[in-house]
């Protein structure tokens, strides 16, 4: 069966028309059809939590979500956010503290970040791990990833922004 | 792995999906949140030719409250659930309970419909519906039939659904501020689903508590009710001596079955352990 269906979307702000099997779901599409090779994939199951991208705001599975489902939708990977510097501060104190060593899950983590960030500003470090033991990490042990986050969450409360040493492509 | 092709389709009104389901028969299945039925395409473990997405049914969302019930559609998220004010007033079991579904990601698209229709022992939903004396509200071919919690969870991922139905919403008694409750679970690692669970409600009655509602998730084939010992420890003072005789009695009462990881005798173990931080919980909320 290759019954194609036409779908639109905005991904990283641009517009895009698309023909897609129903089958494929959203981070085949955006790998294999859009070349975005941010958004990783491990298990296609849900488990680790390495194929994590932003749709119409929210994190989601991007193995667990049909690139037909998305029509219609805004679309957002790390290559996006990084661009608009939307992960800026995360991203230099993941690099600061070594939160990310091979990086094969540092995209999903840094989004899954954001989204606590964003939503629980005040969490505790407990609080932190818990919300994180959806994204594995094979390298870190995730001391590091949650340091990397709680200066994060500790400097925002201080309406302070960690800075870049380095200036980012 | 990748799944099997399939054909899709996205009604937007639900007497659509109805006869959609209808003329599809066997080869249709429908999809909302899809977070455990892309894991099992994913996985082949299932091969419908075409798969009818009922996200777009604005029947099927929305949380309101209805006279003195709290009405959740089916197309409600777990996040949804987390974050609503209207369900921490009047089910704050519920909000309790939704931070151990799976993982924001997940809870971001998983809905309360989904996880009832699947009937997953181990899940949170199915426990909690049965606790809180939930009402199922579901629509087929021969129009709306509304059936309790009670008699809607049958076996191991069997609801009382018939293959051509489509759970619309749950109606729930609204919580008066009598009600104490207790939600907890022991999982290998959070967001995973449960060893062994507690869901659990009752009411203060002077320094007693009773009409309690003591159901265990993941230890049997369905979530199961402690009959025996809520009438046990209904209108006792929950001395620790009560509470000695409540494990026993849960442990004796739930026919607990083995998983994977974790025999019969650990099941019951734990059965014990949760029931007896729960009672303290709410005898600490009795006296408040
Ligand atoms: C890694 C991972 C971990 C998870 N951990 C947990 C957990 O700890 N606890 C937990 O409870 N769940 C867990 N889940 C499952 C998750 O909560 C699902 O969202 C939920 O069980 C199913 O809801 P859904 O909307 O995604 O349903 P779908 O996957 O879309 O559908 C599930 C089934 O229900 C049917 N269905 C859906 N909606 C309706 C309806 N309105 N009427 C009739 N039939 C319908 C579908 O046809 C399908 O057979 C986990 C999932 C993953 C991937
Ligand atoms: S690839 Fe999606 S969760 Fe693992
Ligand atoms: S940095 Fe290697 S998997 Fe996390």
């Amino acid at each position: 069966m290759t019954i194609k269906k036409k779908i639109t979307l905005t991904v990283n702000g641009a517009s895009i028309t698309a023909e897609v099997e129903p089958r494929q779901h959203l981070v085949d599409f955006l790998r294999e059809d859009l070349f975005l090779k941010g958004p990783h994939l491990g298990c296609e199951h849900g488990a680790c939590g390495a194929c994590t991208v932003k749709v119409d705001g929210q994190i989601i599975r991007g193995c667990l979500f049909l690139a037909v489902q998305a029509d219609g939708s805004v679309v957002e990977t790390i290559e996006g956010l990084t661009k608009s510097g939307a992960l800026a501060d995360l991203q230099e104190s993941f690099m600061r503290h070594n939160a990310m060593q091979c990086g094969f899950c540092s995209s999903g983590m840094l989004l899954a970040a954001a989204e606590l960030i964003e939503k629980q500003p005040t969490s505790t470090r407990e609080e932190v791990r818990e919300w994180i033991s959806g994204n594995y990490c094979r390298c870190t042990g995730y001391h590091s990833i949650v340091s990397a986050i709680m200066d994060v969450l500790e400097a925002r409360l201080k309406g302070e922004k960690i800075k870049p040493v380095v200036a980012h492509a | 792995m990748k799944a099997a092709a399939f054909d899709y389709i996205k009604p937007t009104v639900l007497a659509e999906a109805l006869s959609l389901l209808a003329e599809a028969g066997d080869d249709g299945q429908l999809i909302a949140g899809g977070q455990t039925l892309l894991a099992t395409l994913n996985m082949r473990l299932s091969e419908p030719a075409i798969l009818i997405d009922i996200t777009d049914i604005n029947e099927l969302k929305g949380i309101s409250l209805v006279g003195n019930q709290l009405r959740i559609g089916a197309l409600v998220t777990h996040t949804e659930i987390e974050d609503s004010e209207l369900v921490a007033k009047h089910a704050p079991l519920l909000k309790a309970a939704a931070p151990h579904i799976a993982h924001r990601a997940i809870r971001n698209l998983g809905t309360w419909g989904g996880s009832l229709a699947y009937g997953d022992p181990a899940a949170e939903w199915p426990a909690c519906s049965l606790t809180l004396n939930a009402t199922m509200i579901i629509v087929g071919p021969g129009g709306e039939r509304r059936i309790s919690a009670q008699d809607f969870f049958i076996d191991l991922y069997t609801t009382s659904l018939e293959p051509d139905e489509i759970l619309v919403a749950t109606e729930i008694p609204v919580a008066d501020n009598n009600q104490v409750f207790y939600f907890h679970e022991l999982a290998r690692r959070h967001g995973d689903y449960a060893i062994a669970g507690l869901a659990a409600v009752a009411q203060k009655q002077g320094n007693v508590l009773s009409d309690y509602a003591l159901t265990f998730f993941s230890v049997a084939s369905t979530p199961l009710m402690a009959m025996k010992t809520q009438a046990l420890v209904n209108d006792k003072v929950l001395t620790p001596e009560v509470i000695a005789s409540a494990v026993a009695a849960a442990r004796a009462e739930i026919d607990a079955i083995a998983d994977i990881t974790n025999s019969v005798e650990t099941k019951q173990h734990l059965i014990g352990v949760l029931l007896e931080r729960g009672l303290k919980h709410l005898a600490a909320q009795a006296i408040n």
